[in-house]
């Protein structure tokens, strides 16, 4: 079967790049070979393609002059608006045109437009702190739709910029996006509120997270490097933020949790502003502030101190220890 | 400008990791000079004043996705000096090996993905050895492309099993890693490291590991060429070297700089240095100034406890977001083949042309280092003890000043924190990539790329000559770092 091509530009901006190095990890298939099965084919990538400098802008003019058309515009890395709505501090080389004026350029040409990464959904890391640049993402500020695009926009298939959130991205996000917008399978119904693909945007980190016995009992780490639960005071967020990572492996076998370090709700819209220290968590009268989204507060409370009085004395002294000491006992269940 | 010079702009510049423009003045067939611009701009440095100290471990690696474990370790040397605490020896194997993982999947992509896709370009299509860079080498498709791709990720299971995942880990501690690893994280690492071992064996070298790192002069280097000349891709990156002379292409400055790797039992793997005429001496961090002269930014020329990060676009003289670092006055070079001068590598002296890297010995030191990197990580991996712990914990001070000081895969990367009533007062930051790609200073002296620049050969009719981009590649620059 012969697929139609489909031509993708990838552009980058105010971004650490990491997303595409988290995408070059895709594995089985690969990356190119996910590309080539698909039809997709790059009319550029900056860190993939053979053209430089004048051979890239070429390429832009040609999809602005209607020469060639373009199916899929990535954008990775948050859009730099300042200084003062200028958007220099991200002049595209050899351009002398802000990155900004780019981007509204092309954008409206594309067939569908995608943000990699929390910083292009969002605004991301670049947008923390006092937010020097005035970095934003494609169709949200924050939590606000508008962004560099603004609320109205949509692109040229009439759906919004579909928003692979992800600090980095895993690769898969991005390569199973691209394959459904290949086969135009991705409607306005399989993206979720704030306008993740819902295939892994609608799993909590919490679920197949290796702590869950030590959830279960509350039966919480005090330092990091613990295997407890992480939830009660090193400010895990695993059980309210959006991604498939503890079902999905990354790297492998990896997630953050596995590494023994919080989930820090890289995959929500400002994530980089915690209001607190992303490695601890806050509490009011001794019980965390940030409670499992879906569970009323005082079941939470009378729930855990169940729980709290059952925990194993297993869980309890493994939960503060950096490896299993106490082993499950082996008994004959007479399970048949 | 006279007559016969004309003026390109070199942008965007494809396979680095980035945004980069290089203004080039050519004056008859070669380039005369070179201003280089890192045309993006974040302001990482203002992001971090104000917040917990320990903050800085989640930021800071989103300064790069390339090097971000780079980024996270110079952050965790700032807060342990700060801290007054060493990991302990699990500790120090597991970031060392976390880091090193990082350092080669850098060094991969470089040389697969970023560097060898310019000899499969049309212009080279008469040349000998272009059936074979262009099977191998072509952007995308090319057979090695896609192989190296594959042992990268595979590689990057490493991060998996320690990390948590790649890039951005939380892993990395001023005492040590978070994952204290057992008995089968021990062997499954070391399957993971010879797996690697027997495919850079196979693909870079066409030999063993050992062989390459018995390689003590240009002679005997001229020799394992000569054994299989068809065979590995270093062997046909030096056929290249030959035809393009790439060994005296791209001279750098006669300074060479380290701030030492993988400490490891009181130690460092790659040891600390500056090189200067032959002579190695200590790295003394006190003689760096930050110039701002071409920056768009305010302020005086600093040190980087005193520097600040002030952007302005007005600013007349300027031509790029980037500061010009300088270590008592001067250009120094860094990078992998800086770190093998400074190691003493016997072969590091044949590869200077002149007293200065070149393209060829940047390339070949990159490779060299993944060959000796990867046995040292099978060591540290052996080495590690089920049940020991990875990490002790610190108390961050009510005021600190302090710096932590790494090498990343391009070179040294050092972060300067001031801590006053325990959060960050000042952070500042000094990339690889500030350092080679860093503008004029006050004394009109150009970065070591922009004099390594001048002189590039340029072809007829070339808009962005390819020796330019085998110059500024064999950098292989990292602009998201340069200017953070
Ligand atoms: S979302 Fe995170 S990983 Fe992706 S570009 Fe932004 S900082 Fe880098
Ligand atoms: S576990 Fe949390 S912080 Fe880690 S990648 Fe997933 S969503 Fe992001």
């Amino acid at each position: 079967m012969k697929r139609p091509t489909r031509t993708v530009l990838w552009l980058q901006s105010g971004g650490c790049g990491g997303c595409t190095m988290s995408m070059m990890c895709a594995e089985n298939p690969g990356l190119f070979a996910t590309l080539e099965n698909f039809g997709l084919d790059f009319l550029w990538h900056p860190s993939l393609s053979e053209e430089s400098g004048t051979e890239v802008v070429d390429i832009l003019n040609d999809i602005i002059t209607g020469k060639r058309t373009l199916d899929i515009l990535c954008f990775e890395g948050s859009v730099l608006r300042g200084p003062n709505g200028t958007g220099k501090f991200h002049i595209l080389a050899g351009t002398d045109r802000p990155m900004l004026d780019w981007l509204r350029l092309i954008a409206p040409l594309a067939n569908y437009v995608v943000a990699v990464g929390t910083c292009a959904t969002y605004g991301g890391i670049t947008a923390a702190g006092n937010n020097p640049t005035d970095a934003t993402g494609l169709q949200y500020d924050g939590r606000n739709e508008g962004g560099a695009l603004g609320a109205a926009f949509r692109s040229r298939s009439g759906l919004p910029v579909v928003n692979i959130a992800g600090c980095p991205t895993h690769p898969n996000w991005v390569s199973e996006t691209l394959m459904l917008l290949s086969e135009d399978a991705l409607a306005l119904s399989d993206l979720d509120t704030l306008r993740r693909p819902r295939f892994y945007a609608d799993h909590l980190v919490h679920h197949g997270c290796s702590r869950n016995e030590y959830y279960e009992y509350k039966a919480s780490a005090e330092s990091l490097s613990e295997i407890g639960c992480m939830m009660e005071n090193l400010g895990c967020v695993g059980t309210q933020a959006h991604g498939d990572c503890n079902t999905r492996a990354w790297n492998g076998e990896g997630s953050c949790t596995r590494g023994g370090y919080p989930c820090i709700n890289c995959t929500a819209p400002e994530f980089e502003e915690p209001g607190r220290m992303f490695t601890e968590t806050p509490k009011v009268g001794g019980i965390p502030v940030g409670l499992p989204t879906d569970m009323p507060k005082a079941w939470f409370i009378a729930l855990a101190s169940l729980s709290k009085a059952a925990t194993p004395a297993r869980l309890r002294q493994n939960a503060t220890a950096d490896h299993i000491i106490a082993p499950p006992a082996d008994r004959n269940t007479n399970l048949k | 400008m006279n007559e016969e010079t004309r003026r390109i702009i070199a942008g965007p510049f494809n396979r680095v990791e980035g945004d980069l423009e290089i203004r080039l003045d050519i004056n008859g067939s070669a380039v005369r000079a070179a201003y280089v611009n890192s045309p993006l701009f974040r302001g990482f440095e203002q992001i971090l004043e104000g917040k917990d100290p320990r903050d800085a471990l989640t930021i800071v690696p989103r300064i790069c996705g390339i090097c971000s474990v780079s980024q996270s370790m110079a952050a965790a040397h700032a807060l342990a000096a700060a801290e007054g605490i060493a990991p302990p020896p699990n500790g120090e194997r597991i970031a060392a090996i976390i880091h090193a993982a990082e350092n080669i999947a850098d060094h991969l992509t470089h040389f697969h993905i970023f560097f060898m896709a310019d000899f499969a370009r049309a212009i080279y299509a008469g040349e000998s050895w272009y059936g074979m860079a262009s099977e191998q080498f072509r952007a995308k498709n090319g057979s090695s492309v896609q192989d190296a791709m594959n042992a990268r990720a595979s590689l990057l299971h490493i991060m998996g099993l320690l990390a948590g995942k790649w890039p951005h880990t939380l892993s990395v501690q001023p005492g040590g890693a978070t994952k204290a690893p057992d008995q089968r994280d021990r062997v499954r690492l070391l399957a993971i490291i010879r797996q690697f071992k027997d495919w850079i064996e196979k693909s870079i070298f066409a030999a063993p590991v050992e062989r390459i790192l018995a390689i003590d002069s240009l002679e005997s280097l001229r020799a394992y060429h000569a054994e299989a000349p068809q065979h590995g891709s270093l062997r046909l990156f030096l056929t290249i070297c030959d035809t393009l002379e790439l060994g005296s292409m791209g001279l750098g400055p006669k300074r060479f700089m380290s701030y030492g790797a993988y400490p490891m039992d009181g130690r460092h793997l790659l040891p600390p240095g500056i090189w200067l005429n032959g002579k190695i001496m200590p790295v003394d961090t006190g003689l760096i100034a930050e110039d701002l002269t071409s920056a768009w930014m305010n302020g005086e020329t600093a040190h980087p406890f005193e520097g600040r990060t002030l952007p302005d676009e007005t600013m007349a003289n300027g031509y790029s977001w980037c500061k010009a670092p300088r270590m008592a006055g001067q250009t120094v070079e860094v990078g992998a083949f800086a770190r093998m001068l400074i190691a003493d590598h016997p072969l590091a002296q044949g590869l200077l042309q002149d007293g200065a890297a070149n393209v060829r010995a940047r390339v070949v030191g990159r490779l060299f280092e993944i060959a000796s990197t990867v046995l040292a990580m099978e060591q540290w991996a052996a080495d590690i003890v089920p049940g020991e712990p990875a990490m002790v914990h610190g108390r961050i001070p009510q005021s600190a000043k302090v710096e932590g000081l790494t090498e990343a895969a391009r070179g040294s990367l050092g972060h300067w924190l001031v801590v006053e009533k325990g959060r960050i007062a000042s952070y500042q930051i000094i990339a690889p990539t500030t350092w080679n790609f860093s503008p004029r200073d006050q004394a009109g002296t150009p970065g070591p790329v922009e004099q390594a620049l001048r002189g590039a050969p340029v072809r007829h009719g070339e808009e962005t000559p390819v020796s330019v981009q085998h110059i500024v590649r064999s950098f292989d620059p990292c602009m998201v770092c340069t200017v953070h």
